[in-house]
């Protein structure tokens, strides 16, 4: 008689479900032949049989999870098997001892279901020893604990096929604007921006989610009777997505301002530049000037100047950064990176990933203000200032928490390609969560940049140049540069602002080589 | 290593099927397919049928073949843009560990997403290489003698919208995001095939060699 068990396929595995039986009661079994699958998580696999003779009992049926080392089956000696080896050594899980996993976390697994006689130490002297000792964790975590198998499955556990909890559409929030009367509605910017202010209700818009949202999302919209326009898309056009509904019947959405509270452009024209004008006659009658009416970037770009300082509570502060170690660092990967990828590696990288490091510990330098609330961006979209011939445009790296100094540097090169060739498109404009400027490209020593609303933050890269500093009570030539933070004080104490370009510093200080 | 340009999902189970008992009999060595699907809704040994949205026939209406499979995991999606790599590899004694294996393939896509820029990184408890709460590779393996087979997709720039088709992998609360996504540009297969075969070898400790192309429903 050998007792069938159900292996450990992995040191942190502590159960298996049987999901087939190859072969029946009292069919002759070969030793090593393939006697019945088994699923662990994502992986099935096909478990031999661990003698030869006649399979004389199934003890767990298909569907059933059992603990490793229950016994799943018996074979028989058959009175013609070839009485094989007595030791038959099924698929050994491992001659090495299933130490308890030290990284598995446990986890809540719902319901191992010990269906059938749980391990058989009686039974025999199956291979590995039943493992006396051996703790079991508690479960194995590392993979999806599989609610249950399809069999068994209590059908509280299986989720239902739709969000259960119909929540209806949260009534959009009230727009935040009502608060302080005179100061400007949001910023003009992004009108489109994904994540923070949702598409322009203009029909074309809200028709095309409605005849472009997949049949899936209007079915469930229908079903839970949704709005489809009260939902903020994040898929293409502003499209509503399988997920965006799914995120809104979860009442996680963070609805959208109205379109009302989307300002008009006009308007903003007329509170942010016109007021300037009636002040003092800029220029005398007959007075030698020639008059050229503003680009529309700068005039977008002299509303937006004037509307942030009005908004924000803008303060600076500058520090200074040894980029020694970076500019050896670019010296040393440069030609690599050229080769491998055809990208220019230039200082800008480095900034923007100790920026994000900066970020992802001093979350409050990547928020905005919305009424009397702070909305932290969980997603880092980072914003990068171009100076153009004819302009200033700011293309945004979206999510470049995602991206390596690899990844950065490559959409880098890209937007600034991009933006001198006039090729950007608008949404790569739209929706930036922190800017970095580059005032040191002429030359300056450091700026005080306008803050890019409705960021809270922006930082300036002044010139980077060897200059002559004090290292161990010596005189060294250093690569040094300032770095100005200005920050929006409303939300954004001093100590948030140091901490932060602290962070940056000692980021671009001590850059990690493993990060090229 | 053997690349096998676009094939249908048919095919590739019997190709596979064949070279699981070769590899077995110790005919063969261990082999990495690699390979782009006709778009086809997989179903895993423990999928669960409402993850699929939507009736069958419409499915067929657009194109989109539906298998049960003997793999672990649920429902996925295959098609052109998405890179496929099956291995057909025996575990050595020391690795005969389902769960390291599954982490040796993440590791495998997630060094392939580095070479490419894009950050890719696990979530504790569930499987795949993830940008943030967005699958960009996933897993399902089937393992019969410490052979593998099944294994892991990646995707470089697949149509996306067919994963609304479905609820991948049964994981509600998650999307599915793609390198060219990501990334915010065109990024062709063909850059990436040799990054997951060099990591490939390189996690498997293995020496990667180039395959002759085989011909399908061929010799080897």
């Amino acid at each position: 008689m050998t007792d069938v068990i159900m292996p450990q396929m992995g040191e942190s595995i502590a159960e298996g479900t049987v999901t087939k039986w190859m072969k029946a009661v009292g069919d002759t079994v070969e030793r090593d032949e393939p006697l019945f699958e088994i699923s662990t998580d994502k992986v099935d696999a096909e478990i031999p049989a661990p003698a030869s003779g006649i399979l004389t009992e199934i003890r767990v049926q298909p569907g059933t999870t059992v603990s490793i080392n229950t016994v799943v089956a018996v074979i028989g000696a058959a009175a013609a098997a070839s009485a094989a080896p007595p030791a038959p050594a099924p698929q050994p899980p491992s001659p090495v001892v299933p130490a308890p996993p030290a990284a598995a976390p446990p986890a809540p697994n719902p319901a191992v279901p010990t269906a059938a006689p749980v391990s058989a130490p009686a039974a025999a002297p199956v291979a590995p020893p039943p493992a006396p000792a051996a703790p079991r964790p508690p479960a194995p975590a590392t993979l999806p604990a599989r609610p249950t198998p399809p069999a068994l499955a209590a059908p509280a556990l299986v989720p239902a096929p739709v969000a259960p909890a119909a929540v209806p559409a949260p009534p959009p929030i009230a727009p935040p604007a009502a608060q302080a009367a005179p100061v400007v509605p949001p910023p003009p910017a992004p009108p489109a921006a994904r994540d923070d202010a949702r598409p322009q209700a203009d029909m074309s818009v809200d028709e095309l989610r409605q005849t472009r949202s997949s049949p899936v999302v209007r079915r469930i919209a229908a079903e839970h009777n949704v709005d489809l326009n009260a939902v903020t898309g994040t898929g293409i056009s502003g499209r509503v997505t399988k997920q965006d509904i799914l995120t809104h019947l979860e009442g996680r959405t963070a609805s959208a301002p109205p379109a009302a509270d989307v300002p008009a452009p006009a308007a903003l024209g007329a509170t942010a530049v016109a007021p300037a004008v009636p002040v003092v006659a800029p220029y005398r009658p007959g007075e030698r000037v020639e008059i050229i009416p503003m680009s529309p970037i700068r005039k977008r770009t002299a509303e937006h100047m004037v509307l942030s300082k009005r908004i924000s509570a803008h303060v600076s502060t500058v520090w200074e950064v040894d980029m020694t170690r970076v500019d050896h660092l670019r010296q040393k990967y440069r030609q690599a990176y050229q080769e491998r990828s055809n990208v220019k590696l230039t200082y800008l990288p480095f900034i923007v990933k100790a920026t994000i490091d900066a970020l992802k510990a001093i979350p409050v330098l990547n928020s905005s203000v919305e009424g009397e609330s702070i909305v932290f961006k969980k997603d880092i979209h980072m914003g990068l200032a171009v100076a153009l011939d004819w302009g200033l445009i700011v293309p945004v790296v979206r999510n470049a928490e995602e991206k390596n100094l690899l990844g950065i540097a490559k959409a880098v090169n890209d937007l600034a390609e991009r933006a001198r060739t006039k090729k950007l498109k608008v949404d790569e404009v739209q929706g930036g969560t922190f800017t970095i400027t580059n005032p040191g490209v002429f030359g300056s020593l450091f700026g005080t940049p306008i803050i890019n609303q409705p960021q809270v933050a922006i930082l300036g890269i002044g010139t980077i140049e060897k200059r002559p500093v004090v290292r161990d009570d010596a005189i060294a030539i250093r690569s040094m540069a300032y770095l100005s933070l200005t920050f929006d004080h409303r939300i954004v104490d001093g100590s948030d602002a140091d901490r932060f370009m602290a962070h940056v510093k000692k980021g671009l200080q001590e850059f990690d080589e493993n990060a090229l | 290593m053997r690349r096998l340009g676009r094939v249908p999902y048919a095919d590739a189970l019997d190709l596979q099927a064949r070279l699981v008992a070769e590899r077995q009999s110790g005919a063969i060595p261990d082999t990495l397919l690699l390979l782009e699907h006709e778009p086809v809704l997989t179903l895993g040994r423990n999928a669960r049928r409402e993850n699929v949205l939507i009736p069958e026939p419409a499915l067929r209406e657009r194109g989109i073949a539906v298998f049960e499979t003997g793999r672990g995991g649920d429902v996925t999606y295959h098609g052109p843009g998405q890179v496929v790599g099956y291995p057909i590899v025996e575990l050595p004694p020391g690795r005969r560990d389902v769960h390291r294996y599954v982490r040796d393939l993440e590791e495998v896509m997630i060094r392939a997403c580095a070479d490419l820029g894009v950050v890719a990184g696990r979530i504790p408890g569930l499987t795949g290489a993830w940008v943030g709460h967005q699958k960009v590779g996933a897993i399902g393996v089937r393992i019969a003698r410490w052979v593998t087979s099944h294994g892991f997709a990646l995707n470089v720039s697949p149509d996306l919208s067919p994963f609304d088709l479905i609820v991948p992998c049964g994981i509600r609360d998650k999307g599915v995001t793609s390198l060219e996504r990501l990334l915010g540009g065109p990024v062709p297969v063909d850059r990436v095939l040799p990054r997951l075969a060099d990591h490939f070898a390189a996690v498997f400790e293995r020496q990667a060699q180039d395959a002759p192309v085989a011909p399908l429903g061929g010799a080897r």
